[in-house]
């Protein structure tokens, strides 16, 4: 049995900024992006559409395409290892060895000409050096692993339903036993009865194997099932960090608070939604201060320019100027210590 | 209020290579005029096919569709013509379902010009007045879709359905390719709409929390039949059908106090192609037991809450039916 590594630092994404650059225009997706993630923990990453989550985590691992994808600033430390200065060989034993992604469409993310015992062994044969009838063999316990019959080793992706082709995709993902897995919208082109077999598989085989975990979402009620850490983003910045009872409890950014107060609850009743006013900012042409200013019920004079994020006691982060005083005594404790 | 439209044992078959789909099978409900009915279900159960069939996109299979008590189910086409002014449809996906060669106006004004009811002049006064109505800027009248973003493009799609004054909506899960903070926008459009002008509402989804939040009854389905029919607050407080349970309780919740309990299903939905007779739930049910083979009758277990499960009255300890009948 390995030993538990609970509370070592194992991600560590500090300012990432990410352009997509064309002749004609720059798309800021992800500007500033800084989290870490401890061995065993596992963080959400909300936000909705071209909020910048899958540009995040195609960052990590390096699969974006350059060009038109530009890696403006930042750092990427994996156990040790910044991801951006070791060689592309050494960034392969990586991807699918220790970090491996689950995409969201489980249809797309299978060869649809190749058998799925095969494409579960590929990575195995390729990471742990095993021959093929020992590639096999690990195939075959990863699939029961997911809960399907063996028997079904020989099939293609086709003959499967859509549950099902996503738990051939995670047991492709945790074949090489990752220490951390990018799940990327891994529930949402399914149904809820299958979404929560799926989700409790994640959170099983998490448990056992103490895997890191990011997932990228837009449900609220999925980071509450299956996250301990929730980062909200907004046109490319994390707006909101922290353990997830501190932002579920309190959601401090007026943005965090907006989605809570859209989102049509189970419990209570409300005659009418609040939405957020407007949309989300044309990302070729952000604001420069505070992102969400257009739409912000709060905004003054003091959001046009850049807005740091503030620290509270309880380790909760906020991008937003009405959490200044509150953070004041903090920062100045901080600045004390140093 | 009186019954705006019912539906009598409706049937929709679809004929494949391997058998007869049964869509939508022996669906009977009503939808009071100005209310709205929630239809929920996974994919494949058959809500889409059967708002589609209500609204005769669809031909019917078997069965009757009452619209104010009148038999609508087979029409020629001056009769139906003059019906489909009656019924209209918003679609899932505001991207696909307009057609992007065209303008925004002459999209909300073709039903109108087809239905040669109205001249030119009235015509454009109703594009301005629907365009209000949805909240779209008018000088977005001569803009393409692509250059609309999705919210924008889904009150399009509504301005549509309302440009002949229809009475009865089918909402094919109109918000569901939207982001959470235009869902919003949406919801509450619809449901101003639905005040204003006293629309009825057939409102497909399979996001529980919004059906909750819009709808006034709730009907479950599951492979082309309906399980449960209720209220809609109460199939949240006592569902009865052991289908239904399962569903809400995959639902992962914000509230991190209060996670659902969930129901753990064996396997995933069977083919819908020439299923045997009993309970369609049978094979995933937690509770199957003898009796689940026979054909499930939907009977009304409580005052205005129907369910198709013979154990239902055991499961849920309630007294034995009174034996009127």
């Amino acid at each position: 049995m390995e030993t538990k590594k609970e509370n070592k630092l194992l991600l560590s994404v500090r300012d990432l900024t990410v352009n997509y650059e064309t002749k004609d225009e720059t798309v800021h997706a992800v500007n500033g992006v800084s989290f870490d993630l401890n061995y065993g923990e596992s963080i959400g990453l909300v936000g909705e559409t071209g909020a910048g989550k899958t540009t995040i985590a195609r960052s990590i691992l390096r699969i974006l395409p350059t060009p038109p994808a530009k890696l403006v600033r930042g750092e990427v430390t994996f156990d040790g290892h910044n991801l951006y200065q070791i060689s592309e060989e050494e960034m392969r034993q990586i991807r699918g060895g220790r970090i491996s992604m689950v995409f969201q469409d489980p249809m797309t993310a299978l060869n649809p000409v190749k058998r799925v015992g095969w494409q579960i062994a590929e990575g195995i044969r390729y990471h742990e050096g095993l021959d093929q009838k020992q590639a096999d063999e690990k195939a075959v316990e990863m699939l029961k692993l997911v809960g399907i019959s063996p028997d079904r080793f020989r099939e293609y992706p086709h003959q499967f339903s859509g549950g099902m082709k996503q738990r051939v995709v995670l047991a492709i993902a945790l074949a090489c036993n990752p220490d951390l897995l990018i799940a990327d919208e891994p529930t949402s082109a399914l149904d809820v009865t299958i979404q929560a077999q799926v989700l409790e598989m994640i959170e099983d085989l998490q448990r056992h194997r103490n895997t890191a975990m990011i997932m990228i979402t837009h449900d609220f009620g999925v980071v509450a099932k299956s996250c301990n850490k929730v980062a909200v983003v907004y046109a490319g910045e994390i707006i909101e960090y922290g353990a997830i009872e501190q932002v579920f409890e309190r959601p401090m950014h007026p943005y965090t608070v907006g989605l809570f107060g859209a989102i049509p609850n189970l419990t209570t009743d409300v005659d009418r939604l609040t939405p957020i006013p407007g949309a989300p900012p044309d990302p070729t042409d952000l604001p420069g201060g505070c992102k969400f200013l257009p739409r912000c019920p709060h905004a003054t004079e003091q959001c046009k320019r850049p807005v740091p994020a503030y620290t509270m006691a309880d380790g909760h982060q906020c991008r937003c100027n009405l959490y200044a005083d509150e953070a004041k005594p903090v920062a100045a404790a901080q600045a004390a210590e140093t | 209020m009186g019954v705006l439209i019912e539906t009598r044992h409706l049937k929709k078959y679809f004929a494949t290579a391997k058998g007869q789909l049964h869509a939508v099978d022996d669906v009977t409900f009503t939808i009071a005029e100005g209310s709205t009915m929630g239809v929920v279900g996974e994919s494949g159960c058959g809500k889409s096919t059967l708002g589609r069939t209500l609204i005769h996109l669809l031909e019917s299979t078997d069965g009757q569709i009452l619209y104010r008590g009148k038999d609508v189910t087979h029409l020629n086409r001056r009769e139906l013509a003059k019906l489909r002014h009656k019924m209209q449809i918003i679609f899932q996906d505001p991207n696909s379902s307009l057609d992007p060669r065209k303008t925004i106006e002459s999209t909300i004004r073709e039903p109108m010009k087809l239905s040669g009811r109205y001249s030119k002049d009235e015509i454009n006064d109703r594009v301005d007045e629907l365009m209000e109505l949805v909240g779209v800027d008018r000088r977005m009248r001569r803009a393409y879709p692509h250059e609309l973003d999705g919210g924008r493009r889904q009150r399009v799609g509504i301005a549509r359905a309302l440009a002949m004054s229809p009475e009865f909506i089918v909402c094919d899960e109109p918000v569901s390719a939207l982001d959470v903070s235009i869902q919003a926008q949406i919801l509450n459009l619809l449901q101003d709409l639905q005040e204003k002008r006293n629309l009825t509402y057939l409102f497909v989804t399979h996001d529980m929390s919004v059906v909750r939040h819009l709808a006034d009854n709730i009907c479950v389905m599951y492979l082309g039949q309906v399980v449960e029919i209720c209220p809609a607050k109460e199939i949240f407080k006592t569902p009865l059908h052991p289908y239904t349970k399962t569903l809400l309780s995959a639902i992962p919740s914000t509230d991190l106090k209060n996670q659902p309990k969930r129901i753990i299903t064996r396997g995933e939905i069977t083919s819908p192609i020439d299923p045997k007779p009993g309970c369609r739930f049978a094979s995933r049910c937690p509770y199957f037991s003898p009796g689940c083979e026979l054909p499930q009758q939907l009977s009304e277990v409580c005052p205005g809450h129907f369910t198709a499960c013979c154990k239902v009255r055991d499961l849920n300890a309630l007294p034995a039916a009174n034996v009127t009948a």
